[in-house]
């Protein structure tokens, strides 16, 4: 290699490029809600208390992220390996409580999707769906982590793969706080 | 070393890099490739970079043709066509082609040529083979993410391709989508499954956007040679890297309008849909607002248009400069004005919307920045005509295609100072003026830029020529053609006469212009007819070409042609070259071309 200065990791680079991008398709999202709430026949959103517990376990998610992140770098494997799947769980924990969120709405007689539907509802369920595409996408990259360090026939201290997942993962818990202050503000 | 092929290279490049071995580790010993790792599941930039162009080209030929399937219609109304019945069955029934297949074939040609071959098939081509060759990399900054981006692209592909054969047809109703005709599968047969198909097809094409212009910004900012600073780039880089962050920051708003639709079709929400009635079925649906889409669209849509055309300029830069022996003209004014385009390409949107009832008052501000984009426009042109001033020009054909694009470029960006003033726009909106505008500045000049790629790359592409006859007569009637075939259209677009309409013979006002329309359909045939002549000379050439037989044909300064003529996965045999200069030293100091390579030396001034 030559000697050329190399401050970051192209793959954390790419990430940060690529948060740049689902950044693009929230804003989009965010400004299309804006846009369509200014416009008549917008029905106030209730938002469901359990999204509080949810908000609760992704920020829990994130401190054990950066908790197995810190054991890695340490070389404290246990620890790491403890952490990640305590990270992956809480990612699983953070979705089932969105689904039961969004199935409470039927017993409010309140319609996402379908006849009877507004766009208010809908678009709560939309943004908020696709966010939770991408904490799954991140627990599939916290799985796969996990996989391979429980695995173990070779032990590897290259703390990239997880710095790359550790800085998604961050992400996508900033991305729902923003989006869960957005929705109790943009009612 | 002139003519080992492919699969010889490794020999080859074994006996070269025998003195310096240090740097070599990595590639000398990668290990036997099978057919699918080399061809199909490659990680390797160049053979992506082939992937993508031949993709392009399959999907040039389908769209290019659907276009003389509807100009048939067009300018033959009162004919009928046995064969098409037989081809196409229902959609051509009597021999004559339906509105709604018509209505499909032109919704399907704009998709085609503006997604697949025009994004895909440009940036994905030059983007992938051309990144890594001029920094001075080993490969992308990660070969598998470059990878997903084709097969990505390949899903698009099949998806996209197998909504042609439904039965109700593919997405019909423009290649905008618009809704409510979009979102109401009862509205029209070309909305209903085949509009499903559109959307997903094109979820699956902005992931492979996506993958592909990360990894190109990542690559283009990290993974430079020593030496490479920004500043010392080829414009292709330059141009290249603009349209990845175009892309990397637009097509994710497409992808959240693509969603959204896709719950309104499937789910019944009602986010672009309002009170609407169907064939007297009165819809649930209530508060949507179509216009909505249409910004989300635009926002993408217009960066699109430069996603498309940025490429193209760079490309052009460079060929133009090679084969002017001279340097470009204004390097960083060129830097400059992609920059700025990059910029107004997000501020414009709304342009495609005047006759919306959009606030006239919020118009006036996008005509401004509309016009805006004149500017860094002209100057690119002025560079251009001033690289090409008193230069020693050597008439290649992609120095031909070059010239013809920078043609093609002025008298296309013309008529967008027309149709960027809201006021005239009333009158222009959806007519032929429109199409004229668009087909020359985005579509023809990025093909023309395209070919130029082609022309000139191609001996780095597969150590061969193509063949320089049919180049010729390629270029001098797709040149004389293109003009014949949109500058008719300026008038009748002139006079009022609308798009998306499969006959005239019955409207007194446009009806006159059925010579001419006439005439259009036949010119496109007989250029389309030389479109496949160039198809042949592309895949004749890959085998048969005349071989070339030195590392540098073009005597170009970039690092591509340092390489070893068929340079294996990684490139460079040896150490990567270190970069001493910029890329446009010719005909300095009485030297024809001092290679980038090449340390400055003691009486020169630092570049």
């Amino acid at each position: 290699m030559t000697d050329f200065n190399r401050k970051i990791h192209p793959h954390k680079f790419t990430l940060w490029i690529a948060i740049g991008s689902i950044l693009m398709m929230f804003a989009g999202l965010t400004s299309a809600y804006i846009v369509k709430r200014s416009q008549a026949s917008w029905i106030m959103l209730e938002i469901p208390v359990i999204f509080w517990y949810s908000t609760g376990a992704i920020l829990a998610s994130s401190v054990s992220v950066h908790l197995s992140l810190k054991a890695l770098r340490n070389r404290e494997m246990q620890n790491y390996q403890r952490m990640l799947g305590i990270t992956a769980l809480l990612g699983v924990l953070f979705l089932l409580l969105q689904v039961v969120g969004f199935s409470q709405f039927e017993a409010k007689d309140i319609r996402l999707v379908g006849a009877g539907s507004n766009a208010s509802y809908s678009f709560l369920l939309a943004i908020s769906g696709l966010h939770g595409l991408h904490v799954l996408g991140g627990v599939v990259a916290l799985v796969v982590l996990a996989i391979k360090a429980f695995s173990t026939k070779v032990r590897t201290y290259n703390t990239i793969p997880l710095e790359v997942t550790a800085t998604y993962w961050h992400f996508v818990d900033v991305l729902w706080i923003y989006l869960f202050i957005f929705f109790n503000w943009m009612k | 070393m002139s003519s080992e092929t492919i699969t010889h290279g490794h020999t080859a490049e074994a006996s070269v890099h025998s003195h310096d071995s240090h740097e070599a580790h990595g590639h000398d010993h990668h290990h036997e490739e099978t057919f699918l790792t080399k061809y199909v599941f490659t990680t390797d930039h160049k053979m992506i970079g082939k992937q993508f162009l031949i993709t392009g080209i399959i999907w040039a030929i389908i769209g290019g043709l659907f276009s003389v399937l509807f100009r048939l219609q067009l300018g033959y109304p009162e004919m009928t066509f046995p064969f098409l019945e037989d081809l196409f069955g229902k959609w051509a029934a009597g021999g004559r082609i339906s509105n709604e297949f018509y209505y499909a074939l032109v919704t399907m040609h704009g998709t085609i040529l503006v997604f697949f071959v025009l994004t895909a098939g440009l940036s994905g081509t030059f983007a992938n083979i051309l990144i890594p060759l001029q920094i001075g990399a080993r490969d992308m900054a990660s070969g598998f993410l470059n990878m997903l981006s084709y097969w990505f692209f390949f899903l698009a592909s099949v998806v996209m391709f197998a909504s042609l054969f439904i039965q109700t047809g593919p997405a019909a109703g423009g290649w905008t989508v618009y809704p409510p005709l979009s979102a109401l599968g009862q509205a029209s047969e070309g909305s209903k499954l085949g509009m499903d198909f559109w959307l997903i097809s094109m979820a699956f094409f902005i992931v492979s956007s996506l993958l592909g212009g990360l990894n190109y910004i990542s690559t283009i900012l990290n993974l430079r040679t020593k030496g490479m600073s920004m500043t010392r780039m080829p414009l292709t880089m330059w141009a290249i890297f603009f349209t990845a962050v175009l892309g990397v920051l637009s097509f994710p708003v497409l992808l959240s309008g693509a969603v959204l639709l896709l719950f309104d079709r499937n789910l019944g929400t009602s986010f672009f849909l309002s009170e609407i009635v169907v064939k007297g079925e009165i819809l649930p649906n209530e508060g949507g607002s179509a216009i909505l889409y249409q910004h989300l669209f635009w926002f993408l849509g217009h960066p699109e248009v430069y996603i498309i055309l940025l490429p193209a300029m760079g490309m052009v830069s460079e060929i133009l400069s090679v084969n002017s022996r001279k340097p470009i003209f204004g390097y960083l004014a060129m830097v400059g004005s992609l920059f700025a385009i990059c910029i107004l390409a997000f501020l414009v949107w709304a342009h495609h919307m005047f006759v919306t009832g959009l606030n006239p008052f919020l118009g006036a501000f996008f005509v401004l920045l509309t016009l805006l984009i004149a500017v860094p426009s002209a100057i690119k042109v002025f560079n251009w005509l001033t690289t090409l001033w008193k230069g020693n020009i050597r008439f290649t054909p992609a120095m031909l295609f070059a010239i013809g694009f920078v043609s093609l470029f002025i008298s296309g960006g013309l008529t967008g100072i027309f149709l960027g003033n809201s006021t005239l726009d009333i009158h222009l909106h959806d007519t032929y003026f429109v199409i004229a505008h668009f087909h020359i500045v985005m579509g023809v000049a990025s093909f023309f830029g395209m070919f130029a790629g082609v022309y000139h790359w191609f001996p780095k592409m597969y150590g061969r020529y193509l063949n320089n006859t049919m180049a010729n007569i390629h270029f001098w009637v797709t040149l004389v053609g293109s003009y014949l075939i949109f500058w008719p259209m300026h008038y009748s677009g002139l006079a009022g006469m609308p798009r998306r309409y499969t006959d005239w013979s019955n409207w007194q006002s446009f009806n006159m212009f059925a010579d001419m329309n006439r005439f259009i359909s036949t010119v496109a045939m007989i250029v389309f007819a030389v479109q496949l002549l160039f198809v042949f000379n592309f895949f004749y050439s890959i085998f048969k070409g005349r071989k070339v037989t030195t590392q540098n044909p073009w005597g170009a300064n970039t690092l591509e042609w340092t390489t070893p003529i068929n340079p294996g996965h990684g490139n460079w045999p040896g150490d990567i070259p270190e970069v001493h200069r910029w890329a446009y030293d010719y005909g300095k100091d009485g030297r024809d071309f001092i290679p980038q390579t090449e340390p400055v030396g003691a009486n020169e001034s630092k570049h």
